[in-house]
């Protein structure tokens, strides 16, 4: 049967305007909008969204109900596996997940998924807060290392589930990458991460920030001192990489992170605030993914010419397609099938250049991606004030530095089971810390199998 | 929030602070450092801990007003408020924490102090004098107001060498020379620690290199979360980019390149002229 209803499109800010304002770019649909784009679902026997939804969102259910205008009801649906759709809603990669698996794309456009879910928590939330009873705690004590997307969804689970849980945060805020590196305009921080936080905090959870684990009290500590039964260790991959490429402590070149924590965590682009940051008239940021996306758009909005550099084609571009079409529709320019070489500094000691070589596409390599070849004499330089590297993170060594019996692997990161049980009892770990830089999505799964399994474990303890 | 129970100007500039801060305390050892975020507005400061009380779980830190955030910590805030955000300890503890006793026991240490990294000498020098080290400790400043701490570290030394560029106290000259004079009169030293401005490091590494003295510097880098995540405290040493953050903040005074962390370290300069307005 064909669906006669095209896609519903999605209002957005201009892109000439929110080029050089850090507000949201994406509207979101209204009500109307969204019961018509729901009205489009088949409703399939075997729907294969939630199967390629990493924390399994009842999709077609909560989309009923939305097709109802029961908006209420679809909340309550989408709440039984996710506890931060405002967040998924905007940051997900859904056209490798669950749009990407929906029948109608196989024709034509799949379901809005990810629109519709952004819908019904931002009309959650605009109901007011309403008083949430919160699951009767006294349960056994379970700490949480990170406030990032896997520590939150563990919290939420477990607090559910009655555990009396605690979140430890070494930044003076929570929410880890959606606050330090997911911009404003993707993501904003009061409207949108402080509510889901205050979400998870009704639930009974509790958040202690500046408490570096590892440092300021150990994992050990934790259980022989302070009672904790189990941890869940989700400290994300939070150090930067850079290329090795003469140059590179230049003045003027900066990981991805230090830029996005100053304008994000540190808010840098606010006149109010204090933290200083640097982007100067033009800006080259190397990478492909999200962050380099993040990155080249926030530059842009501090008021520089901005390069993308990335030494793949669009088709590899690892970033979410909406980010990379937004990225064009406001100006950035890509520079495709390049690779920097070295950073070139003027007499003082800052940027002037970065000088690349232009790549073609050679034999598919382990990953089955095309792996870029140098193209012999094709080197050529791009005058650059800031070069920002955005090449990817690893995981934080601290945790497994400090607690002896934590395994980890030849990459970093923690050596964990399928449900996150780490090589020493009682330890649980999942997301970045456990498999490298991936999604808040896949994190947010990882947190919750992991739930499960210490809940498993705590039963029979 | 961190409350601040303690306030007192040493000198014209530089204030120190004596504040709650109970886990950090029970934590701390010498040669680590905090991060303090004043207020809502504020940056992240990295502050070396200059003393720590595991009882009355208080640690304590001086700032000398730099920039923006330094100069509302110092001039906003009083003995009974509090700072939102206090976060550490921070870095590896120095060397000697780690060292074993055998080895601990052999060596005759010679500190090199300068302007506000002459606090964090103090408890370095306290936590060897208490281990039973032998300890010498050369404080310079530019004249005699600005000459810090010289009453605490009176109970904690061997000897203690005062030095003022003008010659107003003490000794007449700049640490390093101090120094020479010192091994110059017969003084041996197995190891000597610099905490100050980058250049008198720089300097006091020179001179250790020409005496032959092992010596170790505390990099007091650019830095925003201190946990390894921005990179903003990169360094080279020996060739090799360290992070001062996670991997110091001590490091070989021979192998750090200086020249380019005087030069990162002035990177945000123009951005911080306007800060200083906001």
């Amino acid at each position: 049967m064909a669906n006669r209803i095209p896609r519903v499109p999605v209002r957005e800010q201009d892109p000439k305007v929110r080029a050089h304002n850090f507000d949201e770019v994406c509207y979101g649909y209204n009500k109307e909008e969204a019961m018509l784009e729901a009205s489009r679902c088949l409703h399939c026997k075997n729907p294969r969204c939630v199967t390629a939804c990493p924390v399994g969102v009842k999709i077609p259910d909560f989309i009923e109900l939305v097709a109802a205008g029961d908006i209420a009801g679809a909340a309550a649906k989408i709440a039984e596996d996710s506890s931060l759709p405002a967040v998924c809603g905007r940051v997900c990669p859904q056209e490798t997940q669950c749009e990407g698996s929906c029948v109608l794309g196989v024709k034509g456009e799949p379901v809005s998924i990810g629109k519709l879910e952004r819908f019904v928590a931002d009309w959650t939330f605009a109901q007011g807060d309403k008083a949430v009873e919160a699951p009767k705690a006294g349960g056994k004590k379970v700490a949480i290392i990170g406030s990032g997307p896997a520590g939150l969804a563990c919290a939420s689970d477990l607090a559910k589930a009655g555990y009396d849980v605690t979140i430890f945060e070494a930044l003076h805020k929570a929410g880890g990458v959606l606050e330090y590196g997911i911009p404003e305009f993707r993501l904003p921080k009061e409207k949108v991460l402080k509510r889901e936080l205050d979400a998870v905090r009704a639930l009974g959870v509790k958040i202690e920030t500046d408490v570096i684990i590892g440092r300021t009290v150990t994992i050990d500590s934790l259980m022989d001192d302070e009672g904790f039964e189990a941890v869940f260790v989700g400290t994300g991959a939070g150090l930067p990489k850079f290329m090795g490429i003469p140059g590179e402590n230049l003045n003027g070149v900066f990981s991805a992170n230090e830029f996005l924590t100053r304008n994000n965590l540190m808010k840098a682009f606010r006149e109010d605030y204090r933290t200083p940051i640097h982007a100067g008239s033009k800006v080259c940021v190397v990478g492909g993914g999200n962050v380099a996306m993040d990155a080249a758009r926030t530059a842009l909005r501090l008021g520089a010419d901005t390069t993308i550099v990335y030494r793949r084609t669009e088709v590899e571009l690892p970033a979410r397609k909406e980010e990379v079409h937004h990225a064009k529709e406001e100006g950035i320019d890509f520079q495709m099938l390049t690779n920097p070489v070295e950073i070139l500094g003027d007499e003082r000691g800052w940027v002037r250049a970065l000088k690349c070589v232009r790549m073609e596409l050679g034999e598919p390599d382990e990953s089955g991606r095309r792996s870029p070849v140098v193209i012999p004499g094709s080197e050529f330089e791009i005058p650059t004030e800031t070069v920002i590297m955005a090449l990817g993170t690893s995981p934080n060594p601290l945790i497994a530095r400090t607690t002896p019996g934590l395994e980890t692997t030849r990459r970093g990161g923690l050596v964990a089971d399928e449900a996150g049980a780490t090589t020493r009892p009682g330890v649980f770990a999942g997301g970045d810390a456990v498999t490298g830089a991936a999604t808040v999505i896949l994190a947010m799964g990882a947190g919750r199998r992991a739930a499960a399994a210490i809940d498993a474990y705590l039963r029979k303890k | 929030m961190f409350k601040i129970l303690e306030k007192k100007m040493l000198n014209p500039t530089i204030c120190k602070m004596v504040v709650e801060a109970p886990r950090i305390a029970k934590a701390a050892l010498p040669g680590q450092f905090l991060i303090v975020r004043a207020d809502e507005p504020g940056e992240r400061i990295p502050l070396t801990i200059s003393d720590y009380d595991r009882e009355a779980g208080t640690v304590t830190i001086v700032i000398q007003p730099i920039g923006a955030s330094t100069r509302a910590m110092v001039e906003n805030f009083e003995a009974g408020d509090s700072f939102a955000d206090v976060a550490g300890p921070l870095g590896n503890p120095s060397e000697f924490v780690r060292m074993p006793v055998e080895e601990l026991k052999a060596q005759r240490v010679v500190f090199i102090a300068g302007g506000l990294g002459t606090a964090p000498v103090y408890p370095q020098a306290k936590w060897l004098h208490e281990h039973g080290v032998s300890v010498d400790v050369i404080i310079g400043a530019r004249t005699k107001d600005l000459l810090i701490y010289e009453e605490e570290f009176k109970s904690v030394t061997d000897g203690l060498y005062m030095c003022t560029d003008d010659g107003s106290y003490g000794f007449k000259g700049v640490g390093t020379a101090r120094l020479e004079a010192l091994v110059a009169e017969g003084k041996k030293y197995t190891q000597c620690v610099a905490i100050g401005p980058m250049i008198m490091m720089k300097f006091s590494a020179l001179t250790c290199m020409k005496l032959g003295i092992p010596i170790w510097v505390s990099m007091n880098t650019l830095m925003v979360d201190g946990t390894g995540m921005c990179g903003a405290c990169r360094l080279s040493v020996g060739g090799v980019t360290k992070f001062a953050c996670v991997d110091g903040p001590e490091f070989d005074g021979y192998l750090v390149d200086f020249d380019e962390a005087m030069r990162r370290s002035a990177q945000y300069k123009a951005e911080e002229g306007l800060a200083n307005g906001k």
